[in-house]
């Protein structure tokens, strides 16, 4: 392929990247400052991170981050595959598609409003449960769109066979839908988990004031200021993104090349 | 069978909920907050007064202005990783995507530490002379605008490549095969056919961009409001629930106008493209 | 002190809530007017306090982490304490109906003066509070709730300028300070954000009520805060003190408690209530209509007032307290450090007591509204 002419779009590349990456190089190398200023570095060392460790209020404000993931993921991924089965295999309809897909497509704030009214509105009180109701709410849809586009790119004739031979449509579910589609189940899994442990805006509107998720707590920390332990924090953060990305690439690279 | 309970959960915790406020918006705010069911306008009226409209305006003007920069960026990026080789091109990919999987409230914080008049990019603005003093970066509409763009760029590019890297691999050799030039090329066959990836695009920057409300509070200083700061404010401090609920209806029926005309757009050039 | 990760556990938080507009999740608090009209309950001060039980919902750090033991010791009945983040949250859970399970709250005045014309709360009974007589006699005037029928004041205190004394000269002493600045503070000004507060220097520039609701008024002020908006960094509740400290900012509008935070680290920074007054804003203390052990309530109630207990929170939160038997247990040295701990009651009360101001809250959202989005 002729190359000649297209300078510019390496420098976009190249500037992008940058773009992407000075601000987070930025907080991670303050992040080792010795001094208690969050912006200028005095001398490097660990302080920080040993803070970090010592802080009860961010293990407490991450357990229950996990705790909603878990349980919102475990509903979502239950619910969400039956619902793209049933969608795909059973009820072919674009409105019901777009009614279950409707949480993921919603602005954030609309389905936080309306939840937090809705919960109000019941009087349960707000705490990690309703936060993890409403991260099932849009997991659900998303694990239904991986699964779905998965069951679509499969035809249904295994499944037409199977209960042709005169297997009941639970034997069929069990033992040739779900191993076909286990891998995009496992997937939906991982999004719904990990857009529950990152998401902020609906937990800050379904969330008491007792149990802050750690999106939470980060927020009202960096409301309160800079500091290198919050610094130190999003380097970590960052750390384990930047793992949790490699490995799904390699996987994912890893299922490509099996197929 | 499969679909009762999936069904029976999203009716209940997402369509029952986003129904109820949205009746909230023609009914009034009680005394200690709350809501009144004496049916009223007055919360449209009130929306639309030039308090509100303004707010409305200049939101719709800083997620226009986020999007228009990040389109600007994201469009030679992702066609310059669609041209990259391929062992290349996942790596690529796999930077691009690691911001965006970090905690947004973490990459907003970022460009604090970055734009401090005390920080970074100051000492070196000042370090290489480019300004004589420290100058305010932080607290002002462009650090909102960069702080959209930061936290939103991979969900331009994405789109944008995904539809590009396909062009590239089908099209635009049966051009060139037929004599086009490159430029022609890429003019005539590989922008229009890519545009249904911009659309989508342009669309995942700006929804989110539009009822951001921490963006503009961390970067903004308090000086920039939009649209869902006041939706915030109205929920959680002011408690006037109904009057949240009818600007947040409004920014509502704006992005729903946006998925119409996406969607006549990406109709359009898909029958162009022949399928 | 202690790394700001402490900060936000002190109930500042109190004041991000803000006055603005009251208040409250549920309809039902608008119906539960109709019984504050009546006798108030018969208490029984000889009540045997082992068998009750209270339950205390109050801003983190507010008050001795061992208070359950104390109370326990002092009376015999036991305590539970919750904690809310904001005057609003609090409000939430009084007024969803139904049993809060709360029997005291701590609030702000004009919170308590809502919360009581809802019906919700417990009149004081004087007879089992004797320690009302510690407290100052202007605490007995404020302007919510004079005369303390249905609040017991907690803690008092004023905004002012919190600025750096070695980068401003001469010293600010007028709100027109931070409103029309000198060009050379230019963009190193910031303002409170909580609606009430962005208003009162321009309020008391102008000479106005901080409680005013005048159409013209409001729109006096919106046309001086516009004006005044072009000379700040920003609108910042939380961090002004930090942006002093690192020299971004050289004059905030601020709290007293908040500016003791840039005191401690900075000794050049300081604190000025400007000469056109101020507001005064009052956390109190209330019992609730449906408290099951109310006597346990007063009790607590009571308790609070002791002046070595009451002086606690000065010498622990640099929070002013109304009593005057707690002054003697303030250490001078504490004073010197935090000049705003250095206040008369008759200083404090010149200025002007925030009320609730009902349906006309919303005006100051708009007002805040149109200020922010200009």
């Amino acid at each position: 392929m002729r190359r000649s002419g297209l300078g510019f779009l390496w420098v976009a590349l190249v500037g992008c990247l940058l773009f992407l990456y000075v601000p987070i190089a930025t907080v991670v190398v303050t992040s080792f400052n010795s001094g208690k200023s969050a912006l200028n570095i005095k001398g490097l060392s660990l302080r920080w991170y040993g803070e970090l460790f010592d802080d009860p209020d961010l293990g407490h404000a991450l357990l229950n981050s996990l705790t909603v993931a878990v349980g919102a993921t475990v509903f979502s991924t239950v619910v969400g595959t039956m619902l793209a089965v049933g969608l795909v295999r059973f009820a072919r309809s674009t409105v019901l598609d777009a009614f279950v897909m409707a949480p993921a497509i919603l602005p954030d704030l609309m389905l936080a409003i309306g939840l937090l009214a809705f919960f109000t509105w019941l009087g349960l009180p707000l705490g990690l449960g309703t936060v993890t109701i409403a991260h099932a709410a849009f997991g659900t849809a998303f694990v239904v769109a991986v699964v779905r586009s998965r069951l679509v790119q499969l035809d249904g004739s295994l499944e037409e066979a199977s209960q042709d031979l005169g297997a009941g449509w639970a034997t069929t579910f069990v033992r040739i839908t779900l191993p076909s589609v286990a891998p995009a189940v496992l997937a939906g899994a991982l999004l719904a988990f990990t857009l529950s442990l990152d998401e902020f805006v609906i937990a800050f509107f379904t969330n008491g004031p007792d149990s802050p998720t750690l999106p939470i707590e980060i927020y009202s920390r960096v409301r309160f200021g800079v500091t290198p332990e919050i610094n130190a924090l999003a380097s970590l953060l960052l750390l384990v993104s930047v793992v949790a990305v490699v490995a799904g690439a390699v996987a994912f690279r890893r299922t490509e090349r099996e197929r | 069978m499969f679909l009762g309970p999936g069904l029976a959960f999203t009716a209940v915790f997402v369509a029952v909920p986003v129904l109820l406020v949205l009746s909230y918006t023609v009914f009034d705010r009680g005394r200690f907050g709350g809501v009144e069911y004496d049916f009223t306008l007055d919360n449209f009226t009130r929306a639309f007064e030039p308090t509100f409209r303004k707010v409305l305006v200049s939101s719709l003007g800083i997620a226009a202005a986020a999007t228009a920069i990040a389109l600007a960026i994201g469009y030679p990026v992702a066609y310059a990783i669609a041209k990259l080789p391929e062992r290349w091109r996942s790596l690529v990919l796999v930077l691009i995507v690691i911001p965006f999987w970090t905690n947004f409230l973490i990459r907003t914080y970022a460009w604090i530490v970055l734009l401090n008049t005390q920080g970074v990019l100051n000492d070196a603005l000042v370090g290489l002379g480019l300004v004589d003093e420290r100058i305010d970066l932080l607290y002002t509409r462009g650090a909102v605008v960069a702080g959209l763009v930061y936290v939103y760029l991979p969900l331009m590019i994405l789109p944008i490549y995904a539809s590009v890297a396909r062009l590239e691999r089908e099209l635009p050799e049966a051009s060139a095969d037929l004599g086009g030039s490159r430029f022609a090329t890429f003019v005539r066959v590989t922008f229009p056919l890519s545009l249904p990836g911009v659309v989508t695009g342009c669309i995942f920057v700006f929804v989110p961009s539009l009822g951001n409300f921490v963006v503009p509070e961390l970067l903004g200083g308090g000086k920039t409001v939009m649209v869902g700061n006041l939706v915030r404010d109205q929920f959680l401090k002011a408690r006037d629930w109904p009057f949240g609920a009818t600007l947040a209806l409004i920014m509502v029926v704006l992005l729903v106008a946006l998925f119409a005309l996406q969607s006549v757009v990406s109709r359009r050039f898909s029958v162009e493209a022949g399928r | 002190m202690a790394s700001n990760s402490t900060l936000t556990r002190r109930p500042w938080a109190r004041q991000l809530s803000g006055l603005g507009s009251l208040v409250v999740v549920a309809a039902l608090a608008a119906c539960g007017g109709e019984d504050s009209g009546a006798e108030p309950e018969k208490l029984d001060a000889s009540a045997d306090l082992t068998k009750q039980s209270i339950t205390v919902s109050n801003w983190a750090g507010y008050m001795p982490e061992d208070i359950a033991d104390q109370f326990e010791k002092a009376t015999g009945a036991s305590l539970s304490a919750t904690e809310h983040a904001t005057n609003e949250e609090i409000m939430a859970k009084l007024t969803a109906g139904g049993d809060s399970g709360i029997d005291v709250a701590f609030v702000s005045g004009q919170y308590a003066q809502a919360l009581n014309e809802a019906g919700l709360l417990e009149p004081i009974h004087e007879d089992l509070v004797p320690n009302l007589d510690n407290l100052y006699a202007q605490a007995g005037e404020l302007a919510y709730d004079k005369g303390n029928h249905y609040s017991v004041p907690y803690t008092w205190g004023t905004t002012g300028i919190c600025y750096r004394s070695d980068l401003v000269d001469p010293a600010p002493t007028s709100w027109n300070d931070i409103l029309d600045p000198d060009p050379a503070y230019d963009g190193k000004i910031t303002m409170l954000s909580t609606e009430r507060w962005l208003a009162l220097p321009a309020q008391k520039a102008l000479g106005y009520s901080v409680n005013t609701t005048d159409d013209a008024e409001l729109e006096a002020m919106k046309d001086k805060l516009v004006e005044a908006k072009k000379h700040l960094l920003g609108y910042d509740d939380t961090t002004f003190y930090e942006k002093l400290i690192s020299g971004e900012a050289v004059m905030t509008e601020a709290w007293d408690g908040w500016c003791g935070y840039g005191m401690a680290e900075n000794p050049d920074i300081k604190f000025v209530v400007p000469s056109e007054g101020s507001d005064l804003w009052t956390d109190t203390m209330v019992v609730l209509k449906g408290s099951e052990n109310k006597e346990a309530a007063f009790a607590f109630v009571n308790m609070m007032l002791d002046p070595e207990m009451h002086a606690w929170v000065t010498n622990n939160v640099y929070y002013n307290v109304p009593n005057e038997a707690a002054a003697e247990f303030v250490p001078a040295e504490l004073k010197q450090q935090f000049p705003q701990l250095d206040v008369t009651p008759e200083q404090l009360a010149e200025n002007e007591g925030l009320i609730d101001l009902g349906e006309d809250s919303t005006k100051y959202t708009e007002l805040t509204t149109d200020v922010t989005a200009s």
